[in-house]
């Protein structure tokens, strides 16, 4: 087949990009390498829009192992341990084929981890859907929460925390985060980087069949309504194969046989050998017609771009393929040798014989494209005039009931019930906390991890937005009592082409930047999604944080549920009444325009590590994050789950009592304590500058607003815990 | 006491299922589906999982791995054996217990506490027990007990039925029901009560910290029968 520029638009390569392929090569590719160079080129690859801004991140630190670069980042949480974490996105996939979309997310994401050495303790998740109108939302939800927990329990992997929302900027483009931790010795850690000449490569896992194939291309491309035919670039899961195959890779890892490890996630054998010799500064040699296949047939350019699952990429040292071949025999799993190291820096694929491709392995990986989009920067929207005499018609109650049963507030128990969230025997926070918590096996330490993120705010003004979602998830591992360590980022947006798009991804990145530099809570691993748009509508940008922390003695591990009868509330921060993008002001006062709620880093860092010492004092019975909703939804959330109520002290106000209960304003906890230990915890916060009001005193079964105000647990329970489930009926 | 733990490929209890039962005082060993021979146990323990991805019926090609020849002589010369989740549905499949594990009623993987009642005491399992009602833990897709009407009368008659999921106080109803079982059934004896596989995870509720104790509870106890 004769390559002619044509046919290279139709691997999504542009025209300058092909002209740039032919300049490289000094001659025209044929198909293998054409297709070789889309899969590399993509944006999912390449990161060609957002490199020069991820440039910016902030990823050192003094726990930091690995920051991005490699399959995950990596973090000392000391006596020798280290986490792997990681989130990736499945978005494209998952909207066409929710099911195997979503599963495969989740095993692409482990093995991400596993690659590294690390067994998997816990997974997360972040979902969000159209609106809850849409036809297409229901479907979609129940075949993503399926696939997540037929990949996730199938591996015995306990899924521990997660985060679902519903906006109608989803509706044409669903997205699906999923991030996994895994638990590894620090001097256990393999890597990606190639080394040594002449050194075997290995094939293990799965065979290679047609699936998958062009999957990291679909998904660097917008939607049309021909999307229903990209269902055979969606992958399809097979869940036992990787457990077997992490075990097997376990094994082989205690001893020492491997000297790189990639596994083959996007873009399949392509990208997993072309990372290793680029990281290595060396060349690969490929004989294809070792390489495992499914099917019959297969063409060189077939088996180079297949997204085919659960396979794994392996330099070992010389002399060690008997021991790696009988581990995978064990396992049952296909080894094959495929080729070796070599010192000429380029990939050569031979193929009954013939070389089918040579190509540099620079030209794709450092003379990949890299751009430096336009984009647009946005003005911090003006705030809204609220008419405060329409506070006075709202029932506090009615209210209060509205948001706890919207969507997104609403429990998700539906959800995460579907997940096996205790197997492994080390789960001590489950889903429906602020962070899930699992311990670290047979010690004393625990880790914790949460993922959020906050569209709306984001949109409303990416900056502030890209540090609130950061400031979060530290408020999530605070609440819990862990020390926050390191953040994972998973960047959804819509086409980089766009220049608002482009600006709104250019500003969440400073955002998230400034806070994480500033928290000293830097980024160390992440993956970027574009182009989540369909026919032109794009979804609000969506940055997704994934947050991981210590607790050093998990018995310190702080849960939300109200404790003891007598105990005094505190809300820690200053509430100043900021209603615009809250939830009281987008589904109550139908209003979605205004700023979103400022962030002081200085109080975020302040009020947490206040916080952290409070509960190494063993000062806090119990801790929640102010988020959505306001204090009142939170507190509600506390009532619930400890089945205890509170009786509500009129707060000296300075605002409405509508504004207090429901501003979102940032940097806030709600704590119990004992009222014998008041005086202390007051002196601690005054002496650290951090502000509190005294809120309410815990009482039984019954939230007393005023004497006129009251609504007992069960109310409570059933307006946040019906809705989620009578929707899916 | 001496107990060993089947790992079947596939099975992700295995290693929970091992720092239960060495937690509680059994000397514990692994062993691999492919082996031949039980090393010489007191106990022999088929744990959860998607044992062989569960593609074809649940439990059912692990049932005929090698080692399970050996289970099953185990079994019929007297000696004790518990399988719980995907372990109770390779013993389903290997015959050692009657009935059948459907779907969950709702078709949706439930992970959750329950409560179950302990019916049946004259047993090696749950002799000298001093609860009546435990709080224990379930996580499985295919654990809708099911099984003929003369199935169910003989299994009565004998009194194999051995726990059955229930409120906190103890009453069988449909509300309380997960999955669709039969009669609450969450778990069953052979005729000679040497065998039990049940859905419910005891070993997930081993410390305070997790979802509960009572799988510490069902555990000393087993010791102390065994003893």
């Amino acid at each position: 087949m004769l390559i002619n520029e044509k046919i290279a638009i139709e691997h999504g390569l542009k025209s300058d990009e092909y002209k740039k392929i032919c300049k490289l090569l000094k001659r025209t590719p044929n198909i293998t390498e054409l297709g070789i160079f889309s899969a590399m080129w993509n944006e999912h690859c390449s990161y060609k829009s957002s490199r020069i801004h991820l440039k910016k991140l902030h990823t050192k630190g003094k726990k930091v192992i690995q920051g991005p670069g490699e399959n995950a980042g990596v973090i000392d949480i000391e006596d020798g341990d280290a986490i792997v974490f990681k989130i990736e996105s499945h978005n494209h996939p998952s909207f066409i084929e929710p099911y195997q979309g979503a599963a495969t997310g989740v095993g692409g994401i482990m093995r991400d981890v596993f690659t590294m050495g690390a067994r998997p303790i816990a997974n997360l998740n972040s979902i969000h859907f159209g609106s809850t109108q849409n036809k297409k939302t229901k479907n979609l939800l129940r075949g993503v929460v399926h696939g997540i927990g037929g990949y996730g329990n199938c591996m015995g992997v306990p899924t521990i925390a997660g985060q679902t929302s519903f906006d109608r900027s989803y509706n044409g483009n669903i997205l699906v985060n999923a991030m996994t931790l895994g638990l590894v010795k620090k001097d256990k850690i393999f890597y990606s980087k190639a080394a040594g000449l002449n050194k075997p490569v290995i094939y293990v896992g799965s065979k290679t069949g047609r699936d998958g194939i062009h999957g990291a291309s679909m998904a660097s491309a917008s939607f049309d309504e021909k999307i229903e035919e990209k269902k055979p670039t969606v992958q399809v899961g097979d869940p036992f194969t990787e457990k077997l195959l992490l075990e097997a890779c376990l094994e082989l890892m205690s001893g020492d046989s491997i000297i790189a490890i990639q596994d083959m996630g996007a873009a399949g054998l392509t990208s997993s050998s072309i990372e290793m010799a680029s990281k290595g500064n060396l060349g690969i040699e490929i004989n294809l017609n070792k390489v495992p296949c499914r099917e019959t047939k297969m063409t060189p350019y077939e088996i180079m771009l297949s997204e085919s699952q659960e396979r794994m990429l392996i330099v070992l040292e010389s002399g060690k393929e008997e021991i790696a071949k009988k581990i995978f025999d064990k396992w049952n799993l296909d080894f094959a040798v495929i080729g070796k190291t070599t010192n000429t820096k380029n990939i050569e694929l031979f193929f009954d014989n013939k070389q089918v491709a040579n190509i540099p392995v620079n030209t794709l990986v450092e003379n990949s494209p890299m751009y430096d989009r336009k984009w647009k920067k946005s003005k911090l929207p003006k705030k809204n005039n609220i008419n405060k005499t329409i506070f006075k018609s709202l029932k506090i109650k009615d209210t209060l009931k509205k948001i706890l049963s919207s969507p997104n507030v609403c429990s998700k128990e539906w959800i995460w019930q579907q997940y096996d969230h205790t197997v492994m025997g080390d789960t001590i926070q489950k889903p429906g906390g602020d962070s899930g918590v699992v311990r670290v096996h047979k010690t004393d330490k625990a880790i914790a991890a949460t993922v959020d993120s906050s569209a709306i705010y984001c949109w409303a003004h990416p900056l502030t937005g890209g540090k609130q979602v950061v400031c979060e998830t530290w408020r999530n591992l605070i609440s819990v009592g862990a020390k926050p360590i390191a953040v994972t980022n998973c960047l959804n947006f819509g086409s980089p082409e766009k220049e608002e798009n482009m600006g709104e991804f250019v500003e969440c990145v400073q955002g998230i930047s400034e806070a994480c530099k500033y928290l000293d809570y830097p980024v160390v691993s992440g993956n970027v999604s574009f182009y989540n748009e369909t026919k032109d509508i794009g979804i609000k940008p969506t940055p997704t944080i994934g947050g991981v922390g210590l607790i050093k003695d998990y018995k310190k591990m702080i849960t939300m549920d109200f404790k003891e009868i007598d105990n005094i509330v505190l809300v820690i921060g200053k509430t100043e009444g900021h209603i615009d993008q809250s939830l009281l002001s987008r589904i109550i006062l139908n209003e979605n325009n205004g700023p979103p709620p400022e962030v002081n880093l200085f109080n975020e860092k302040n009020n947490g590590l206040t916080l952290l010492n409070l509960i190494e004092k063993n000062l806090i019975k119990s801790a929640h994050d102010v988020s959505l909703g306001g204090i009142i939804t939170a507190i509600s959330k506390m009532c619930i789950k400890g089945i205890k109520g509170i009786q509500i002290k009129k707060p000296k106000f300075l605002i409405n009592e509508i504004e207090y209960f429901f501003a979102e304003d940032q940097g806030r906890y709600l704590i119990e304590i004992n009222p014998k230990d008041l005086k202390e915890v007051s002196k601690i916060l005054d002496k650290n500058s951090v502000h509190y009001d005294e809120i309410g005193k815990i009482i039984d079964k019954e939230m007393i607003i005023d004497q006129k105000t009251k609504l007992t647990i069960d109310e409570l329970k059933s307006y946040n815990t019906n809705w989620l489930k009578s929707y899916m009926v | 006491m001496k107990s060993s733990v089947i790992t079947f490929p596939g099975s992700n209890c295995d290693r929970d299922m091992d720092v239960a039962l060495t937690k509680f005082g059994f000397k514990n060993k692994m062993v691999w589906h492919n082996d031949q021979e039980l090393p010489k146990s007191d106990l022999i323990v088929l744990p959860g999982g998607f044992s062989y991805g569960d593609y074809l019926r649940c439990g059912s090609m692990a049932s005929k791995s090698k080692i399970m020849n050996s289970v099953i002589n185990f079994a019929k010369s007297g000696g004790l054996v518990m399988g719980i989740c995907n372990g109770f549905q390779i013993l389903v499949e290997a015959g050692l217990v009657p009935g059948v594990l459907l779907r969950n009623k709702y078709l949706q993987f439930i992970c959750k506490n329950v409560h179950v009642k302990v019916d049946n005491k004259e047993n090696a399992f749950f002799k000298n027990l001093d609860k009546k009602v435990l709080e224990f833990h379930i996580a499985h897709n295919e654990g809708n007990y099911f099984c003929t009407n003369d199935q169910l009368k003989e299994i009565e008659d004998n009194n194999q039925i051995a726990i059955y999921y229930c409120d906190q106080n103890g009453n069988t109803n449909d509300q309380i029901n997960p999955n669709g079982s039969i009669k609450n059934i969450a778990g069953i004896f052979n005729k000679e009560k040497n065998v039990l596989g049940m859905m419910p995870h005891p070993e997930r509720m081993i410390d305070e910290s997790l979802s509960g104790e009572d799988g510490s509870i069902f555990f000393k106890n087993l010791l102390n029968n065994i003893k």
